[in-house]
């Protein structure tokens, strides 16, 4: 054993005692009790998700990947241009390719936030603590959403600033500051909280983040092999709706004309992790835990 | 016993969980009442922890209820105050510190920050406090468990094996903890598969095997019922010896192995008896049928068919109720 032996305590007995007086005793406690609500799991989740190495881990090398990424390629650009082939771009689309790599830390933290307490039983603990099962789920994508866009935020926004200071490109528009910023965080963050739900759904960590990989990637990859004729519409399909496109359409660089543009990807993201949020909720209910 | 039936009852009302065909907890209906230690015995795979998972809302019973003081657990608005329970060991992520496993818990339910330091001097933990739980012990993980069940300071305690991994040390120290616990007026349901430690610290005893009610029963009951004492006799004079016996009134009964048996502690008088009669003795000896022996006779048919579940003497595992073999066969 790595860690000592504790010393025994020195009472037998817990050292506080029934209430006095009364006669026969059910027990009454001295601790004042409290009718549990949401504020209560939000407050645990957080002390949760704080508490754990995975989620330094994965911010840690989010940021890592975002800003460095971010900075190295606006500094590659910027030595090797000549100024004027820039003039037209968005500056701010030199973050896409460190956000790019950067989701799968958030998506592997989203899915960890559910899915490992599965792996270890503290789901168990967790459920008898509380045992509304739906405010458990909820906390958690609070939380969980709210860490991933203020961190995706962050590193997006000075991403961005070092990308608009350094480079020779045109100033961005207001639009175009907030879907490049604002937007593409909230993106991000629902793409984590897509992975958290189907961490909840799988309860099996490895298992949903290659299901979340095999989404984040595999329409991308697939439509790189149809070459057949007959499946042109549905090669375009998985290409304006893959992630990595729609994440290009914050910086309105879409790979193609059609499919998605302005806030699209948001609306779609939305409307797809309410869905599946909704299943697992469903599931969750009805499962045993 | 019915004065205590103000509040803090656990009672399971034909409770049944099946898995597919096999059937884990079938039928169950008693009751664990406050200020007593219930001891909830049985084999492996009998059934306790999944009837323990039942009570606290984890599994939804395929049929049946279970109610705490009349309500199902998740219509307990401050669950952790009101009934705390030691499932499995080592059930939390082994990244987080004792202390923030605590926090956790106290935080999703209003309890105050000072009783995680409080909880952690009552098992003695404190000075662990802040290292991640993955290094802990057996033993040391499941006095962080019975942190985490007294957290709350609940009128109801629920321990699943608490005294698995323990040293002989905590295994002291957790009896006395469950017998002050119910002495305070709580209600105490502590599952346990050794007859030996039921019997030093349960008031009452509900036995299970194979997911049915096997006994339920105060522990002196179940004591005067099953730990008569008899004589046992071995002699190369048999007819001689049971014709002395028949004349002074004593009843012998043959147990197997050419040796006879007499209820109570009469061994002195038979001696003297075989003496007089000049009958030889290679033994007499004054038994004592165990706690052990009565629980193992009253499970004794999933015992037994647990025997002959597999051909290469496979256990099955842990959480495998006996049903399938017996099916199948």
């Amino acid at each position: 054993m790595s860690t000592p032996q504790p010393p025994m305590p020195q009472t037998a007995a817990p050292n506080w005692q029934a209430a006095p007086g009364s006669s026969y005793p059910t027990y009454t406690s001295p601790i004042p009790v409290v009718r549990t609500h949401l504020g209560h799991a939000l407050a645990s989740e957080w002390t949760k998700i704080r508490s754990v190495r995975s989620t330094m881990w994965t911010l840690g090398v989010f940021v890592l990947l975002v800003v460095g990424i971010g900075l190295a390629a606006a500094a590659l650009v910027a030595a090797n241009s000549s100024g004027a082939g820039l003039s037209e771009e968005n500056p701010l689309s030199f973050g896409f390719f460190g956000l790019l790599l950067g989701s799968m830390c958030i998506i592997t933290l989203g899915v960890l936030t559910t899915a490992s307490e599965y792996g270890t039983g503290m789901i168990r603990t967790t459920m008898t603590a509380c045992p509304t099962r739906g405010r458990v789920l909820a906390a958690k994508a609070i939380v969980f959403f709210a860490v991933a866009f203020v961190v995706t935020l962050a590193s997006v926004l000075l991403v961005a600033l070092a990308d608009v200071a350094m480079l020779d490109a045109r100033e961005p528009s207001g639009e175009e500051w907030l879907k490049g910023t604002v937007g593409i965080s909230l993106y991000i963050a629902l793409l984590g909280l897509l992975s958290l739900v189907v961490g909840s759904i799988i309860r099996h960590s490895a298992g949903a983040i290659t299901i979340m990989i095999g989404v984040l990637l595999a329409p991308l990859v697939i439509a790189l092999f149809m070459f057949s004729q007959s499946l042109e519409d549905l090669q375009r399909a998985l290409f304006e709706y893959s992630i990595p496109n729609q994440l290009s359409v914050f910086y309105e660089q879409s790979l193609s004309e059609t499919g998605p543009s302005g806030w699209d990807p948001l609306w779609i993201m939305l409307v797809v992790t309410a869905a599946a949020f909704a299943g697992a909720y469903a599931l969750l209910e009805q499962r045993d835990v | 016993m019915w004065r205590f039936s103000v509040g803090g009852m656990i009672e399971l009302e034909g409770l049944t969980k099946r898995y597919g065909e096999k059937v884990a907890v079938n039928n169950l209906t008693f009751a664990v009442r406050p200020g007593i230690v219930t001891g909830f015995l049985g084999p492996n795979g009998a059934g306790k922890s999944t009837t323990m998972r039942m009570v606290l809302g984890l599994d939804h019973p395929t049929a049946g209820d279970v109610r705490i003081d009349g309500k199902h657990y998740d219509q307990l608005k401050d669950p952790l105050t009101y009934i705390g329970a030691l499932l499995e060991a080592k059930a939390w992520h082994g990244g987080r510190s004792a202390y923030n496993h605590l926090l956790c818990l106290a935080q999703s339910n209003g309890i105050p920050r000072r009783r995680v330091r409080e909880v952690l001097e009552t098992v003695g933990l404190t000075s662990v406090a802040r290292k991640k739980t993955k290094g802990f012990s057996m033993g040391m993980g499941q006095r962080l468990g019975i942190a985490g069940a007294l957290l709350g300071d609940p009128r109801i305690l629920m321990f699943d094996e608490p005294v698995n991994g323990l040293d002989p040390e905590g295994i002291h120290w957790i009896r006395n903890l469950m017998k002050s616990l119910a002495a305070q007026g709580r209600t105490v349901f502590v599952s346990s598969h050794l007859m030996s430690e039921m019997a030093l610290t349960a008031d009452h005893l509900v036995v299970i095997g194979q997911g049915r009610l096997l006994a339920d029963t105060s522990m002196a009951d179940f004591i005067a019922r099953n730990s008569k004492s008899y004589v046992r006799i071995r002699t190369p004079q048999r007819e001689l010896l049971l014709d002395v016996l028949h004349t002074a009134g004593i009843t012998a009964v043959e147990a197997g192995n050419g040796t006879l048996e007499v209820d109570g502690g009469k061994a002195e008088q038979i001696g003297e008896l075989a003496a007089r009669h000049g009958v030889v003795l290679h033994e007499l000896s004054p038994q004592q049928a165990s706690l052990e022996e009565a629980f193992m006779q009253l499970t004794a048919e999933s015992v037994e068919y647990h025997a002959h579940s597999a051909a290469p003497q496979a256990q099955p595992a842990e959480q495998q109720p006996w049903g399938e073999g017996w099916r199948r066969s």
